[in-house]
């Protein structure tokens, strides 16, 4: 069994997310990158595959910052092949997914797994405009795939806990919400020996002639605090200020 | 292209979903002010009955087929993408739900149509359509091209009051060409019964990834205990296996309305708002006075957790 990965880096919510002066993007010179958490998902379900019945598992992302350490990474996981795409300008996932399919048809694939959405994907999510593409069958937020012969079960999860059970055939491609297992974790220096060991493989994305569709007028912050009443002070003054809050609305 | 706008209807076990009535309110208002039509668009087998409840919309176009008779990714997105060629609608809402995620981006690609997601607000003329991106931290505003479009909406962001009238609009049959499917509907699976009911608790204590360790629960469920209420929580803590399914707020989640929902290191990621921006009184403590918690919360507390919990905890 073939599967393919498809991962992208996106910015650190955790450290201050600046507007660029168009106010159309972020500042993206200094911004933090990390993997897609949804992605780092769809890798380690990938290789519980590979690990419960064999499976040859290719990682392959964008050309993009920081993007050979995060294939990296995925090789130090256990994924077997790596794929850089090169030669794509716009940031839309539509011309990502397209540049994807293009590379990812002259691929032996089974299962295409990509996490189930992005923080940025503004015109839509990889996993589904990427199946579209190859025009194979697809399925999103899924949390289980498990394989017997050709025929894979696969868990999609609705609200309130509820999960469809659907029997699909391949290639079926997948946005993956949750791995059975939490990820994996890699030590920093099994990355760094993947990264002097492993390969990885350059592939040109072609032709796109696909866009967003829609351009962006501003962006900006939500009006952040615009509800709450903020509670200064130390942890000790907070404290007894949320008390004489409870207090008066008769909840203690 | 046609001034019709498009909702496509959620339903699951013969209940339509509330982001349906929320799109049609929405979708009315769209219609009235751009002179358009708005449509309904119910698939499924034997589940006429339920364009009764859709008397917001114009008209409803039902697609009644064998292979629609349970939600199935790939028939939904092939009958959509079919009535959306043969109608070219100006705007297709769709829920940025679980289903909706399959639906909206196939639609995009077979019909060429532009997709903006996360839709939280969109202007009455149809002309921007507004996403929040990046976990909630950022809002994008989108101008759709001039040729229809296809919007995914998340769910709460308009009243589905507004959008549920009863009464059955003209019902218009199409067919969908659905053809072979090669994903096959097996069972819905129950979510498992927990040992606590959270939407039945008055009060929540609820914790996310700010509390970084399974280890450091039970200073949680201690406050939980002393303020009488229980511990729920975010996704990220179920995926991490620290606290069952049952426990977790949001989309994907349980849906809360506690008299108090104290929201300990958790971001405000649109999808664990959705499940309890309806609460009484909401308090959110975090270190980031940027999270976007804080635009929902009642009260906002910048403060460490692991200092903020103790000194809570030992005034009660
Ligand atoms: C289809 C789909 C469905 C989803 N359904 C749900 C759902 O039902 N429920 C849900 O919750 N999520 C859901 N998610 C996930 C959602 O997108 C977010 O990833 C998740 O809500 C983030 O959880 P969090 O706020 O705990 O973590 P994070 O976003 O990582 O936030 C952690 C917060 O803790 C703060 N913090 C860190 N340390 C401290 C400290 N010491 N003291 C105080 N604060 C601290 C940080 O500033 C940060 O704001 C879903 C996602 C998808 C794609």
């Amino acid at each position: 069994m073939n599967i393919i990965v498809p991962i992208k880096q996106v910015p650190d919510l955790v450290e201050e997310l600046e507007i660029n002066s168009a106010g159309t993007d972020l500042d993206r010179e200094w911004l933090k990158m990390k993997l897609n958490e949804f992605d780092d998902h769809a890798l380690e379900e990938a290789l519980l595959l590979k690990d419960e019945q064999g499976a040859n598992v290719t990682a392959i992302a964008l050309d993009g910052d920081d993007i050979d350490k995060a294939l990296f990474a995925a090789a130090a996981k256990g994924a077997d092949r790596l794929i850089k795409v090169t030669g794509v300008a716009g940031t839309s996932t539509h011309e990502a997914a397209k540049a994807m399919a293009n590379v990812i048809q002259g691929l032996e694939y089974d299962l295409v797994m990509t996490g189930v959405q992005a923080v940025d994907d503004r015109d839509g999510q990889m996993a589904v405009l990427l199946a579209h593409y190859l025009g194979i069958p697809h399925v999103s937020v899924v949390t289980g795939v498990q394989v017997a012969g050709s025929s894979v079960t696969v868990h999609k999860e609705y609200g309130g806990g509820m999960v469809a059970e659907f029997e699909a055939a391949t290639p079926l491609a997948l946005g993956i919400q949750a791995a059975r297992e939490t990820p994996r974790y890699v030590p920093v220096a099994k990355v760094r020996r993947a990264s002097r060991d492993a390969n990885i493989e350059e592939m040109a994305a072609g032709d796109l002639g696909v866009d967003a569709g829609s351009t962006v007028a501003k962006m900006y912050k939500p009006e952040t605090g615009a509800g709450a009443e903020m509670i200064d002070g130390s942890a000790e003054d907070q404290a007894s200020k949320i008390i004489e809050i409870l207090t008066q609305k008769g909840i203690k | 292209m046609s001034n019709q706008i498009f909702v496509i209807v959620e339903h699951l076990k013969g209940n339509i979903e509330d982001i349906t009535f929320e799109m049609l309110g929405k979708g009315k208002e769209i219609a009235g002010a751009t002179g358009g039509e708005l449509v309904a668009v119910l698939l499924g087998s034997g589940a006429d009955d339920l364009a009764g409840q859709l008397g917001a919309a114009g008209k409803v176009i039902y697609v009644d087929d064998p292979q629609l008779a349970e939600y199935n990714p790939q028939a939904y997105c092939k009958a959509v993408s079919a009535l959306v060629a043969a109608n070219q609608p100006k705007m297709v809402l769709v829920g940025n739900t679980s289903m909706g995620m399959d639906i909206a981006g196939g639609v995009s690609v077979a019909n060429n149509l532009p997709f903006i997601a996360y839709a939280s607000g969109i202007a009455n003329d149809g002309s921007t359509v507004t996403s929040s991106l990046y976990g909630g931290k950022m809002n994008v505003d989108s101008s759709p091209g001039g040729d229809g479009c296809v919007v995914s909406v998340i769910a709460g962001s308009f009243p589905a009051d507004a959008g549920r009238v009863e009464g059955s609009p003209a019902v218009e049959t199409a067919s969908a060409d659905i053809g072979d499917l090669s994903i096959r509907f097996k069972q819905l699976i129950e979510p498992e019964g927990g040992d606590v009911d959270i939407t039945a608790q008055e009060i929540l204590v609820s914790v996310g990834r700010g509390i970084q360790s399974d280890e450091n629960l039970p200073m949680a469920e201690e406050l939980a205990a002393k303020l009488g209420g229980a511990i729920s929580c975010s996704r990220p803590i179920v995926d991490s296996k620290w606290l069952a399914k049952t426990r977790q707020v949001g989309k994907s989640g349980l849906k809360v309305k506690p008299k108090l929902y104290l929201a300990l290191g958790i971001s405000g990621a649109p999808e664990h708002i959705e499940g309890m921006k309806d609460a009484d009184l909401i308090i959110a403590v975090n270190t980031d006075p940027k999270a976007p918690i804080f635009d929902y919360a009642h009260y906002g507390v910048v403060q460490d957790l692991f200092d903020f919990i103790p000194a809570l905890s030992s005034k009660l």
